[in-house]
């Protein structure tokens, strides 16, 4: 009985490729429209949340101050944010009731591009931090030499080390991109608004379809290793480029 | 087009008891010494002397644990300003050559800093490796490059801590014809070395360390005729001192 369980299990797996090869060859709408606001949503929430972490990473980097090494500490260990926990936050924040709720944006778009830039946050800057103090180090008394300002040697180490940074970047995508807790929270996973893959492969699971199920999944991880292949193409050619 | 002679504004440089401790280790004592507008000071002595801790006090990258530095110019941020230093391995940014010395210009608010780079370049003889990434280019070129950064800025004095350490002949020479043509534009050279060939070459007065105590301070020719010390007259002689 268990290995006729097993058995089925296992041919459900060339049942999900070729499924998932069909979805992809006929571009299904609704797919396209799913996987293209899953990007749309961890693309704008990457961006946002590095616009403010890798500055926040080079500062923490330079900075002095009393209590930096829990500061550290405490980034660090936020990059193990549990999302639903993120997620249940950003819903109080948001929600009608909340200091947030004027905004009108829970169950939005908008609403799951905020929690997943809040989680990558932690991730984006506790990287950046360390690359950018490890650079520093090298880079240290050729700036102090030149008189440059904190904010001047802030700029020339995030552009100096942005091929290395990068990669803190597609850290925090790859987070973002394949969870599942805060935007099912903050989302609702409403169909044709708020529905992105991850959202739509635990809805399938839940309802017993795990071909589709699997289909998704695989459709989901192709997306996120052809992105990083770009990124590592065009990093590898940039060095080639700049040393 | 005759270059502009840089008139002292911050010079002498005058540095009483200096002292730098790392931990427990004493790296330097008791230095004291007087650096003049428009000399050629050559820092010399074997490995582990102090030769590097003391330009980088003397530049204000560390900050002396006893005894004072003291420069004419009670304005610290011209006194900033009028320095500038090439190290023994130069830091290249991530950019092109051109890009790498426009960085100093603009750190330091020049106005022209394209033009400003472009004939720093040029003194170096570098113009035609300008949009190449700085990082791509030799040891020797590389050290051009900072050179050509620093001469940019058309510092009043120029502390240069063994620019030649790891470079060959060839490099040596383009490097030490460099510095003789930004002295001869009246910067002030405080420069480290190890090489006794390159003392005679360049020096107009030696400072000797040794075990981080200034053993020698003398004219260079006096420094290589009657050295008034034995560490001295041992390290001329080629005898090891340690």
């Amino acid at each position: 009985m268990q290995a006729c369980r097993y058995t089925a299990r296992m041919q459900e797996i060339p049942q999900s490729l070729a499924l998932a090869l069909g979805l992809l060859s006929s571009l299904d709408g609704t797919l396209l429209s799913i996987a293209g606001l899953s990007m749309r949503v961890s693309g704008v929430a990457v961006v946002a949340a590095s616009l403010l972490a890798l500055p926040f990473g080079a500062w923490l980097a330079l900075a002095r101050f009393p209590g930096r090494q829990g500061v550290i500490a405490l980034l660090n260990g936020m990059m193990g944010l549990p999302p639903v926990v993120v997620g249940l936050l950003i819903y109080l924040l948001l929600s009608r009731a909340g200091p947030l709720g004027a905004l009108g944006i829970l169950f939005t778009p908008a609403a799951m591009m905020v929690a997943q830039a809040v989680l990558i946050f932690p991730i984006i800057a506790a990287l950046a931090r360390q690359v950018i103090e490890d650079a520093w180090g090298e880079y240290r008394e050729q700036l102090v030499s030149f008189n440059a300002t904190r904010s001047q040697c802030m700029r020339a180490l995030l552009w100096d080390m942005r091929f290395t940074l990068s990669t803190a970047v597609l850290a925090g995508f790859g987070r973002a991109i394949a969870e599942v807790g805060a935007v099912m929270i903050v989302g609702g996973n409403i169909d044709g608004v708020t529905r992105v893959m991850t959202t739509a492969i635990a809805l399938e699971t839940s309802k017993g379809d795990l071909p589709l199920a699997l289909a998704l999944g695989m459709v989901l991880i192709t997306m996120v290793v052809l992105i990083n292949l770009a990124a590592q193409l065009i990093k590898s050619a940039a060095m080639k480029q700049h040393g | 087009m005759a270059e502009a002679i840089i008139p002292p504004r911050v010079l002498p440089l005058t540095a009483e008891h200096l002292g730098f401790r790392a931990g427990n280790v004493t790296v330097l004592s008791d230095v004291s010494l007087v650096i003049a507008p428009g000399s050629r000071n050559i820092v010399l002595g074997p490995n582990g002397a102090g030769k590097s801790v003391l330009m980088r006090l003397l530049h204000g990258l560390l900050t002396p644990t006893r005894g004072t530095l003291r420069w004419s110019s009670a304005d610290g941020l011209a006194v900033r300003r009028a320095q500038a230093m090439v190290f023994q391995r130069p830091v290249m940014l991530r950019r092109s050559v051109r890009e790498n010395v426009e960085f100093a210009l603009q750190v330091a608010g020049h106005a022209d800093v394209r033009r400003a780079a472009e004939a720093a370049l040029d003194r170096v003889g570098l113009v035609q490796l300008a949009d190449r990434a700085a990082r791509l280019c030799s040891g020797g070129e590389q050290q051009r490059i900072a050179l050509a950064r620093a001469w940019a800025l058309q510092p009043e004095v120029l502390f240069l801590d063994e620019p030649t350490a790891s470079l060959d002949p060839a490099a040596t020479r383009a490097i030490e014809e460099t510095i003789a043509a930004i002295h001869a534009q009246g910067t002030t050279i405080v420069m480290t070395t190890h090489d006794l060939g390159q003392a005679r070459r360049l020096a107009d007065r030696v400072l000797f360390l040794h075990r981080g105590r200034l053993v020698e301070d003398t004219p260079a020719k006096v420094f290589f005729q009657l050295p008034h010390s034995l560490e001295a007259s041992a390290f001329i002689r080629g005898e090891l001192l340690w």
